[in-house]
């Protein structure tokens, strides 16, 4: 392992080991937003009105509590491993990098299940 | 820069980011950046409030569909679905690179501008249907 380039500190350290299932499951996900989006925006301009009454009779709906339970699923894991290479990219101190990675953990999971709990105590007849 | 400080063993990270320049290529994937983590923080906090007002009742609810027909909440909404629309088409692009495709000079750079030409298209055609319905 050498000092001067970058790929001479490199050589010699073998496989990162956590890279490509990072990059594959940032694909993964983003094929699952693909559908769920595109039929979130049609269901969107195929309401009549976004009054009280028609978003909550739609979103009660099975079809629609369960697609819409997946898709904050699926964006929000999409959005972790996104907002995870952005400070992985902008912040070089090990301990705010530490303390920023562990923030968004707790942010994007807390989000996630918020949205999911709402769905379901709508969907449920709770609210 | 970002050639880790924290030992021997510390792998260099992303060591290239400070070297660039502008093309249609570096303009997408900057936009690609900036409109993910937009939608990410603004998007996901509007669906998360559009949730949470559902399911307080009618008079939350209210209040949010009266902040959306606002100029602020459409400046906000015509954002955040600009915002879908751009990542959408340049995250498309991403597959189709990912396959290998659009490599070439002439096509990357087509591409690259073409999916901002798409992802202004898609925002004004959801619109003029969303409000001429």
């Amino acid at each position: 392992m050498g000092n001067g380039t970058s790929i001479g500190r490199v050589r010699g350290l073998g496989s990162a080991h956590s890279g490509a299932h990072h990059w594959i499951v940032q694909r993964v996900s983003a094929i699952g937003n693909l559908v769920l989006t595109a039929w979130f925006a049609v269901s969107l301009l195929l309401m009549p009105n976004f009054n009280y009454i028609t978003v909550h009779d739609w979103i009660v709906s099975p079809v629609s509590a369960v697609a819409l339970s997946l898709l904050i699923i699926s964006v929000f894991w999409h959005v972790r491993l996104g907002m995870q290479v952005l400070i992985e990219d902008y912040l070089h101190e090990a301990g705010t990098k530490f303390v920023a990675l562990a923030a968004l953990n707790l942010v994007v999971f807390g989000a996630a299940f918020y949205g999911v709990f709402t769905i379901a105590r709508l969907a449920l007849g709770a609210a | 820069m970002a050639q880790g400080a924290t030992g021997k063993k510390a792998r260099p990270l992303s060591p290239h980011l400070s070297i660039w320049r502008w093309g249609p290529a570096m303009f997408t994937s900057i936009m690609h950046r900036v409109s993910g983590n937009g939608l990410a923080v603004v998007g996901l906090g509007a669906l998360l409030c559009w949730l949470g007002t559902l399911a307080a009742g009618p008079e939350a609810y209210a209040k949010y569909a009266a902040f959306a027909v606002s100029p602020l909440g459409r400046i906000v909404f015509v954002g955040i679905s600009w915002a879908y629309f751009n990542h959408l088409c340049s995250g498309l692009r991403h597959l189709l690179m990912d396959i290998g495709g659009g490599f070439e000079v002439k096509t990357n750079n087509m591409w690259s501008i073409l999916t901002h030409v798409f992802g202004v298209l898609l925002t004004v055609a959801f619109w003029a249907i969303l409000l001429l319905r």
